[in-house]
């Protein structure tokens, strides 16, 4: 049993679960947002997809690695608008409008890339980002090379979570997201405008989702694949419950996830004939459910979720 | 912008709305066949033409339309009781293990005890897989979007092994696939030389069967009254979660059922590539019917002429056949609004 842990103390165990974790707390994040201000956004996988695509062919196209995640971000965000436009201002069922918009958004990506690149065989690659190491700690043996070498989308998903905490629990404008996700009548009364509010965090949060997959094409690996969210954003969906829409705890739960994810991989390589690579792979679809039936029963989910608002209508 | 309710929805109106989204969906997309240098009047004409223009191609269209009218059934009955099963592809792939478990050679009967046999099957398995997530929801409140969504990734990995692993036909030089289902097992052709087979007629029937049900019995009123209002439902009496376990199995039901179809009636034997994702393709084909039964035949005949004619239209002009499922995407969408306009009207003030 000593040895089985062994992998505790390798630092690749620590940078792998980090860059697991990352694409996980942005989309987790973006959800967040959204959901606290009352819209499900089931768009997040295909929000994700299209980060991923539009990040990388930004770069492909010859921009920058910085310039592909804004791009990505701006085509998250231009999905967001268009969800809020149906999710929120005319009011549309939130469950039907995300998963038009995860189909449109992926379709559209695998369109684009396919009439971009009609005739490659293999996936093209870039060169990704390279790790930054905060200098000084990166020295420290084992430890600093896990935790202080890492991608600098992984810094920036690091800082995010402060932001995003910072923000929606200590600014007016991060009260208003909440009010208008638990009581959008009362936030009217206020005189906040709950459409602008709600359709501002849907817009934010797909932007946040979109840079989590651009981590896939820019940082995680160098090409782009179709199908290559592979369930991440229904993965972040789960750990949003997981985490009761706090995001320090939606951090823990992604970091928690990736380790076991990493964990999982490492198990496998060591004694892989015993159990089929294929079950292995269900483990992190596996836990998000189970997660999901942990946490359900006591879950506080915004009071204002799934509900329209329009106003004047009671 | 206000959104006032209509008093009176006629019934053009009901008809026309998701026809004008459509046509609408087709006129957004047209702005990116013309981004591919091609004529969009060429491209839409191909399309037609490659799902309809001949007796082959109609044969082709009406095939895949078999399938999607199983899959769209099961999501228009379980969205009409507000369960939100996006399972189906999962649910397909387990109606298709079950038929692959019983229909390689475990039963040898007659043909008219097999067939049937292979659908009930496949049928109570993707319903009893829809069952783990409603439970969950009925009993513990685990939401069902996130875990049936979830569940297509897992059941697909089991196919993964099963094809790759324990039921890996050793005579198929080394592909992996499960071994045929025998031919007592085997749906008929319809149409000489052509691979429209009998399940195009279980569909139909299906769809009627659903559309009696939906309209005619207590169960069906049970689960319009759960998806109308839960809290009314319960009030006067109708048992919610019995009705919504009910709507489960009869969902899982049908998604099983398109799964043995498609192995039963089209590929013979169980692949990883039995479905390119009819089951999420099934919740476009509910919506684009407003849920009925009847108008997912007809949905379900749109969305296969538009993927089969954007295959032959692909492969004519340099326009990638993902623009089939773009189209179905934004169509998705358009509906949506049209519903919406359909029920309401806007106020500008």
């Amino acid at each position: 049993m000593g040895d089985f842990f062994d992998f505790l103390f390798v630092a690749g165990f620590w940078a792998a679960t980090l860059r697991m974790a990352t694409p996980l707390i942005f989309g987790t994040l973006g959800e967040l947002v959204c959901e606290r201000s009352g819209v499900l956004n089931l768009g997040i996988e295909g929000i994700m997809t299209a980060g991923s695509m539009a990040g990388w062919m930004w770069v492909y196209q010859g921009g920058d690695l910085w310039g592909g995640v804004l791009f990505a971000a701006f085509v998250g965000g231009m999905f967001g608008l268009l969800h809020s436009l149906f999710s929120v201002y005319l009011g549309l069922s939130q469950h039907v409008t995300g998963l038009g918009i995860t189909m449109l958004a992926s379709s559209l990506s695998y369109f684009v890339f396919r009439m971009m690149l009609p005739n490659v065989t293999t996936p093209p690659k870039i060169v990704p980002f390279e790790s930054w190491s905060l200098p000084f700690f990166s020295e420290i043996p084992v430890l600093g090379e896990a935790l202080f070498v890492l991608s600098p989308l992984t810094w920036l998903a690091l800082l995010i979570v402060v932001v995003v905490g910072y923000g929606l629990f200590y600014t007016p404008l991060g009260l208003a997201v909440r009010m208008v996700g638990e009581n959008p009548m009362a936030a009217e009364a206020q005189g906040i405008n709950v459409h602008r509010v709600r359709s501002g965090a849907v817009i934010f949060g797909s932007a946040l989702m979109a840079v989590g997959g651009s981590f896939l094409t820019l940082s995680a690996f160098d090409a782009f694949y179709i199908g290559m969210t592979n369930g991440r954003g229904w993965i972040c969906i789960a750990l949003v419950v997981f985490a009761s829409w706090k995001p320090g705890k939606a951090l823990l739960g992604a970091l928690f996830f990736a380790a076991f994810d990493a964990m999982q991989m490492r198990v496998q390589q060591q004694a892989s004939a015993a159990i089929p690579y294929q079950f292995y792979l269900m483990a992190p679809y596996v836990m998000s459910i189970v997660a999901l039936i942990i946490m359900s029963r006591r879950a506080a989910y915004p009071k204002a979720l799934l509900v329209p608002f329009r106003r004047g209508e009671r | 912008m206000r959104l006032e309710p209509r008093d009176h929805v006629s019934l053009a109106m009901a008809i026309a709305g998701p026809i004008l989204a459509v046509l609408a969906a087709m006129a957004i997309c047209s702005l990116l066949i013309l981004w591919s240098g091609s004529s969009i009047t060429e491209a839409y004409v191909l399309l037609f033409k490659g799902a309809l223009g001949s007796r082959f191609a109609i044969s082709e269209t009406l095939t895949r339309t078999t399938v999607l009218i199983l899959t769209g059934l099961a999501a228009a009955v379980a969205f009409r009781a507000k369960l939100w099963n996006i399972g189906g592809e999962g649910q397909l792939y387990m109606g298709a293990c079950a038929a692959t478990m019983l229909g390689t050679g475990f039963l040898e009967w007659s043909p008219y005890l097999l067939v049937p046999t292979l659908f009930l099957a496949g049928a109570l398995a993707g319903g009893l897989l829809l069952l783990v997530p409603t439970l969950l929801k009925t009993h513990l409140k685990v939401d069902e979007v996130v875990t049936t969504l979830l569940l297509n990734f897992i059941i697909l990995l089991l196919v993964n092994y099963l094809v790759f692993g324990p039921w890996k036909d050793p005579m198929a030089m080394g592909w992996p696939q499960a071994a045929p289902i025998i031919d007592q097992g085997l749906l008929p052709i319809l149409l000489a030389k052509t691979r429209l087979h009998a399940g195009f007629l279980v569909a139909l029937a299906s769809a009627f069967g659903i559309w009696v049900l939906m309209r005619f019995t207590v169960w069906g009123y049970e689960i319009r009254a759960v998806g109308a209002n839960p809290e009314a439902a319960r009030f006067a009496g109708v048992p919610v979660n019995r009705t919504i376990i009910r709507t489960a199995l009869i969902s899982g039901g049908l998604a099983g059922m398109a799964g043995v179809c498609e192995l039963i009636g089209l590929k013979g034997y169980l692949t990883l590539d039995l479905s390119p994702g009819f089951g999420y393709t099934g919740i476009v084909v509910a919506m684009l019917a407003g849920l009925h039964p009847l108008g997912v035949i007809l949905s379900a005949f749109f969305v296969a002429v538009v993927f089969n004619g954007a295959d032959s239209m692909s492969r004519a002009l340099s326009v990638s056949n993902y623009i089939a499922e773009v189209i179905t995407a934004v169509s998705l969408l358009t509906v949506l609004v049209s519903m919406l306009l359909t029920r309401y009207r806007i106020r500008w003030k």
